[in-house]
């Protein structure tokens, strides 16, 4: 089960939580502006491994927070 | 793979023991998308020098996890007429293979519990029907009498407004397809390796020409990517960026119920469905893990979410035992439609996007994308399903996709 690391309350159960959004990031490589916007309202990096997340502790201490997770295992650490 | 399905594959291929250094089509993923696609391309094409590419066993993704709900109700008139295809050659697959799939009617109600959803359900049945999917809108008396089980108040939270009826659905035994497939495909002479994971792609110049496997390059006239929630990876090799994003889907099943329970119980309000399998036991699903996953895992938490809410319309439900839950990791499209054929890189082509609804799509998107492989030519029915579609403005847009798979 998945269990999340809030910055301020440690790691607490999942149902506390209320996952937000990743963060998009069109590749520099891709320069036209228009393939830059079709990229940004539709592809994923889709990485498998460490992606940085937004969290809601929703039933805990109610702050949002960046965080890095990975995907493959859920192992929670710090964004730099 | 288990001794089972070795004794009910015959592998005559195996003695030669590796790989053939060329063929003329490898298929990397031995799911019902890279079978079915291999079983095409022999049987209606003559195409017979191909090869499909198993990272684990055949079925071992999520072709052997799903619910197995065969459905063709779907939100745009593209789908529908896609999915429809594919439900009406699931009825033939038996008689076409040889091979008992346990395919079988299951009616789907699709309920609605607020006087708005149930024009959304109102809305669906006429336009499938509309499409040539035998749709309507039915009571709350009606539902009651197709699934006596229900409980028309909802718990008296979620009363039962009405269902769009979708009399043709189905069920078919998840890994017999994929065995059906790879059986059908074997005999015609197309290799199948498994516990052979492709590592890279091989490029001449902007062309794929092969993939790369533990064992070795293997030379490839084209390449087909069936790979599941693993396609982001595979695709990337090739320099192709999707609008794919891997998310988990759970199901469980219960133990067995003597009494039958008719068809395929769907609820739009609380995002749940159930359907009684073979044995009398009962599948049930909801949406998939609203953050990205690579991992297989189960938990708790989404089990008793299922649970309750199935509780709230089947009360009987809760008498049930649950014996086992599993999770697949699934290819969804930002637009929830599949992504299939040409990628904008010669020699490699895509069956992605098929998220948590890609089971019931199996024999028609096999049939179709042998037949672009055969000809070069994207077919009328998937043209609308390319990953062009993005830049040209063009998305599919249906969401009623995963809503119950
Ligand atoms: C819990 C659950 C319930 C579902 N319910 C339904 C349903 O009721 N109805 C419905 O229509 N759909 C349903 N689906 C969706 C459906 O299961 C999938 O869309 C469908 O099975 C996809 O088939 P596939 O062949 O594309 O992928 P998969 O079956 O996942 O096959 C991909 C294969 O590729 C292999 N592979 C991956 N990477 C590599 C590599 N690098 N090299 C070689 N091989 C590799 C894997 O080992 C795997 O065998 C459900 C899914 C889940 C998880
Ligand atoms: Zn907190």
């Amino acid at each position: 089960m998945l269990r999340v690391t809030c910055p301020t309350c440690g790691t607490r159960p999942y149902e506390e939580f209320r996952y937000g959004s990743l963060f998009p990031v069109t590749p520099d490589s891709i320069t036209d502006p228009d393939a830059r916007q079709v990229d940004h309202a539709w592809m994923q990096d889709n990485v498998a491994g460490p992606i940085t997340e937004r969290w809601f502790h929703e039933a805990g201490c109610r702050r949002w927070f960046t965080a890095v997770r990975d995907t493959r295992t859920d192992a929670w650490s710090q964004p730099d | 793979m288990n001794e089972f399905v070795e004794t009910l594959l015959d592998l005559p291929w195996q003695a030669d023991h590796a790989p053939k250094a060329a063929y003329d089509v490898v298929i990397i993923g031995g799911g019902g998308h890279g079978l079915a696609t291999a079983y095409y391309l022999a049987t209606r094409h003559g195409i017979t020098n191909v090869a499909v590419l198993d990272a684990s066993y055949i079925g071992a993704g999520n072709t052997g996890r799903n619910t197995t709900i065969i459905r063709a109700n779907y939100g745009i008139p593209e789908s529908v007429a896609f999915y429809r295809h594919s439900l009406h050659m699931y009825a033939d697959l038996e008689a076409e293979t040889g091979c008992w799939i346990m395919h079988a009617n299951r009616p789907q109600l699709w309920m609605a519990h607020s006087v708005s959803t149930a024009r959304t359900e109102q809305a669906r049945a006429l336009m499938n029907e509309a499409c040539g999917v035998p749709s309507r809108f039915i009571g709350p008396d009606e539902c009651a009498e197709i699934v006596p089980q229900l409980d028309l108040t909802g718990g008296g939270r979620y009363p039962i407004h009405g269902a769009s009826f979708h009399p043709e659905a189905a069920t078919a035994r998840h890994d017999r397809v994929a065995w059906a497939y790879a059986q059908g495909a074997l005999r015609r002479g197309v290799h199948i390796w498994q516990h052979t994971p492709v590592v890279d792609l091989l490029r001449s110049g902007d062309r794929v020409t092969g993939v790369q496997t533990a064992a070795g390059p293997i030379r490839a006239g084209t390449v087909l990517s069936a790979v599941g929630g693993n396609v982001t990876t595979v695709a990337g090799w090739a320099g192709v960026r999707l609008p794919i994003r891997t998310h988990a889907l759970q199901a469980f099943v219960t133990n067995a119920y003597a009494q039958e329970f008719p068809g395929v119980v769907s609820s739009n309000d609380l995002v749940f469905y159930v359907s009684q399998g073979p044995r009398g036991q009962f599948l049930m699903g909801a949406e998939f893990d609203r953050y990205a996953s690579y991992q297989q895992a189960t938990s708790y938490t989404y089990v008793q979410s299922v649970a309750r809410k199935a509780i709230t319309v089947l009360p009987f439900l809760a008498k049930a035992r649950i014996l086992r839950g599993w999770t697949g990791i699934c290819d969804v499209s930002t637009d929830f439609s599949p992504i299939l054929g040409d990628t904008g890189v010669d020699g490699f082509l895509l069956s992605t996007g098929w998220g948590t609804w890609g089971f019931k799509a199996i024999p028609a998107a096999g049939e179709q994308l042998a037949l672009r492989i055969a000809t070069g030519a994207t077919p009328a029915l998937i043209a609308p399903f390319g990953l062009d579609r993005f830049a040209k403005e063009a998305a599919m847009a249906d969401p009623s996709s995963a809503g119950t798979r």
